[in-house]
């Protein structure tokens, strides 16, 4: 897919929560092996939101930052999608507090976005899908999540909170564009591999089904699908950033595509925060364009449970050198960090009250 | 606190709009229909800028209702470079870090809930300042 006109990507900003749990702490509360948990997961510690913390605080945070980097006024922008599967409210937007608190309101279309870990990028869909047809001159896709594994569960060892914003623009607007889009895929199917029903507090999943007829099939496919139509093999990319439910699906799947380490690497942030969900792929796309530099192509695809994998190509352009030091970069939040117990974990995120 | 109350607030408590009265040239935090210098009422509206300085505080071990399980937090007083001062909630820090004259910066945090069903109240606090930019 390509819009009509060319689509940039104008500011990029994200946000990691301060505190921090080891994998060791969860393994010390239910006995399992730290070492088995390191090696199959690649995780260390995850980043958990504090007790005044929640999808829409993360995502102002995030907004903020890549409002700096776009340097434009937040009345310019057209559009406000925040993607996330643990929204505050079952019924009230999130997009109207974070477009209210950046002062983007009140002309301006808002909007939660959920497909499970692909939420961020369907917003970065719909967003290059609205300027690309000139119906707004800006609009900002965030991914974001305050993630939950249930206790002892697996998932209880990955799930992490975090989140980043991309805001969009208009190629012949944009004076300083950070990457041009040269186009995007979406892959999709009925696969129950995740889900989380109505008024449950943590997801349920099918365990290895996750992996081959999930994670794997929707992320090859469309990255593949991507490089047919543009006409591009892994070589053609400098960096490539794949959703991170753990350390090993991504290289994994880097490594069964033909990408290797190196491109990869740059933007692999799971083991030091933990799957971000909707937020994970796109912080990962952060951490890269924090490093990138004129010329890179940078490839970013997602995975949500449901399932499926949206794929994007860029090139990074001029202007992202005079706006990367506008704001905290991703490893500047992973760096400022709070070390907490399990207990604390608890406390914070409202288990034993 | 009401919910029409919680919206009215919005422009104070989320964009940290104060009042300057354009008869003494004071800006008045939270907003007032009079001045509180000299009883003017005619204003501009004033943004508060992104950071302060801390010049006092206190640790509430001992919360009101709504903030029980959020002990121990702190409250603080910030004050900006003309002189403005205005009481917040200090978050992000351990209370042993914790320091008279410390740089803070505001950021939009959830203050309360109004139980399981009511609405989320989101306000700006303050916390440390992470990156000078």
């Amino acid at each position: 897919m390509k819009p009509i006109i060319d689509v940039v990507i104008s500011g990029w900003g994200s946000y990691i929560p301060i505190y921090r749990l080891p994998v060791e702490e969860i393994a010390r509360i239910w006995g399992t092996s730290v070492d088995h948990i390191k090696r199959e997961l690649l995780i260390y510690e995850k980043s958990i939101a504090g007790i005044d913390e929640d999808v829409a605080t993360i995502a102002v945070e995030a907004a903020k930052n890549s409002l700096k980097r776009a340097k434009i006024n937040p009345s310019e922008l057209g559009a406000v999608f925040v993607g996330t599967e643990t929204k505050p409210y079952a019924v009230k937007p999130t997009g109207t507090i974070v477009a209210e608190a950046i002062g983007a309101t009140p002309k301006i279309l808002a909007a939660d976005f959920e497909f499970a870990c692909k939420a961020g990028t369907e917003c970065l869909q719909c967003c290059i899908a609205l300027v690309g047809s000139n119906m707004i001159k800006y609009g900002m896709a965030i991914g974001a999540d305050v993630a939950e594994g249930a206790p002892a569960d697996p998932l209880e060892y990955s799930a992490g909170s975090g989140g980043t914003a991309i805001i969009v623009g208009n190629k012949n607007y944009e004076k300083e564009p950070v990457a041009l889009l040269e186009g995007s895929v979406s892959y999709v199917t009925d696969t129950p591999d995740f889900w989380r029903r109505p008024k449950e507090s943590y997801p349920s999943h099918a365990e290895a089904f996750t992996g081959d007829p999930a994670y794997f099939k929707h992320t090859i496919s469309a990255t593949k699908l991507l490089m047919e139509e543009l006409g591009l093999r892994p070589s053609d990319f400098k960096y490539a950033v794949f959703h991170q439910p753990n350390g090993k699906f991504p290289l994994r799947v880097a490594k069964m595509l033909g990408f290797n380490r190196e491109q990869i690497e740059c933007g692999l942030i799971v083991p030091y925060v933990g799957n971000l969900y909707s937020g994970s792929s796109l912080t990962g796309f952060s951490a890269v364009l924090d490093i990138a530099m004129p010329g890179d192509r940078i490839l970013l695809v997602s995975y949500g449970s449901g399932a499926g994998s949206d794929a994007f190509s860029f090139i990074v352009q001029d202007g992202i050198i005079a706006k990367r030091d506008n704001a905290p970069k991703v490893m500047d939040y992973i760096k400022r960090k709070k070390t907490i117990d399990y207990a604390i974990y608890c406390k914070l995120r409202g288990k034993i009250w | 606190m009401s919910v029409p109350r919680y919206w009215r607030c919005i422009p104070q408590r989320i964009k940290m709009e104060a009042l300057k009265c354009k008869s003494c040239g004071k800006t008045i935090y939270p907003p007032r229909a009079r001045c509180i210098y000299c009883g003017g009422n005619d204003f501009e509206t004033y943004v508060i800028p992104e950071k302060g300085r801390l010049i006092s505080f206190s640790i509430i071990r001992h919360a009101p209702i709504g903030f029980e399980h959020t002990t121990p937090y702190v409250v603080g007083i910030v004050e900006f470079e003309n002189g403005l001062r205005i009481s917040s909630q200090i978050t992000d820090v351990d209370i042993n870090e914790l320091k008279i004259g410390m740089e803070v910066e505001q950021v939009f945090r959830k203050v309360t809930e109004d139980g399981k069903s009511g609405i989320i109240q989101y306000a700006i606090k303050f916390r440390p300042i992470f990156q000078n930019i």
